[in-house]
């Protein structure tokens, strides 16, 4: 279980090594890797701004790591997001989980992205040609973390 | 104790955090504290229903008390992801 708060760009294979690396028991990895798009609503975005708050993000995600590795076999995790100002097109987020079977690998990694939306304290920002606008929260995104209740 | 602001609630109130001295017993009370207080405070908080709030650092809602709480940040639903 490892989680990251940072800036820099990741390199997915090269997490999904590091996640296998000299493992002969895992079965499946199941990664899930967040873009900025370039539009949003009709416009046309040019970058993301994105807001986080030091200390409760770090924590938020080492529970919500923690809490898929007690529901699901889990054999590794790894979460990355990142935060500042990302063009469109970069990754903001990475969430990798490994399992013997694939069920489990898919549904942790599905359940982590639905809290990260909507519990962890990142706020979004989209950038255009002209203003900024922050990106409000969407119902569909509360109500994802239903079925996991 | 420290107050913390984060997104357009930040922008709007135009600090990303201060110290408040305050003897206000839940966060409501805070928040009608800092509405009376100037008009970005109030402009901020005209709608709490848009408003989250963490006590140091956990997601908490607007009848806690502040009893013991050395950080409280107000910030819109959170968009991560």
């Amino acid at each position: 279980m490892s989680i990251s708060v940072q800036v820099d760009d990741f390199d997915v294979g090269a997490e999904i090594n590091a996640l296998s690396d000299g493992r002969t028991d895992i079965g499946a990895v199941v990664t899930f890797t967040g873009l900025v798009r370039d539009m949003a609503g009709g416009e046309k975005i040019a970058d993301m701004e994105l807001e986080h708050y030091p200390g409760m993000t770090e924590k938020a995600l080492a529970n919500i790591e923690a809490e898929a590795n007690a529901r699901w076999d889990l054999q590794a995790s790894r979460i990355i997001h990142r935060y500042g100002t990302l063009a469109a097109g970069a990754q903001i987020v990475m969430v990798a989980t490994a399992s013997p079977h694939r069920a489990d690998a898919f549904e942790a990694a599905e359940f982590i992205m639905d809290f990260l939306k909507s519990r962890a304290p990142f706020w979004k920002k989209e950038g255009t040609a002209d203003s900024g606008k922050w990106v409000d929260a969407r119902d569909a995104d509360e109500d994802a973390l239903n079925r996991w209740s | 104790m420290q107050v913390l602001y984060f997104a357009w609630v930040r922008e709007r109130i135009g600090v990303p955090r201060e110290d408040v001295e305050t003897s206000a017993e839940t966060v409501a009370d805070l928040v009608n504290e800092l509405r009376g207080r100037e008009e970005r405070y109030d402009l901020a908080f005209s709608d709490m229903s848009a408003i989250r709030v963490a006590l140091d650092q956990e997601l908490s809602d607007l009848h806690t008390s502040l009893a013991g709480v050395r950080e409280v940040a107000f910030f819109p639903p959170m968009t991560g992801g």
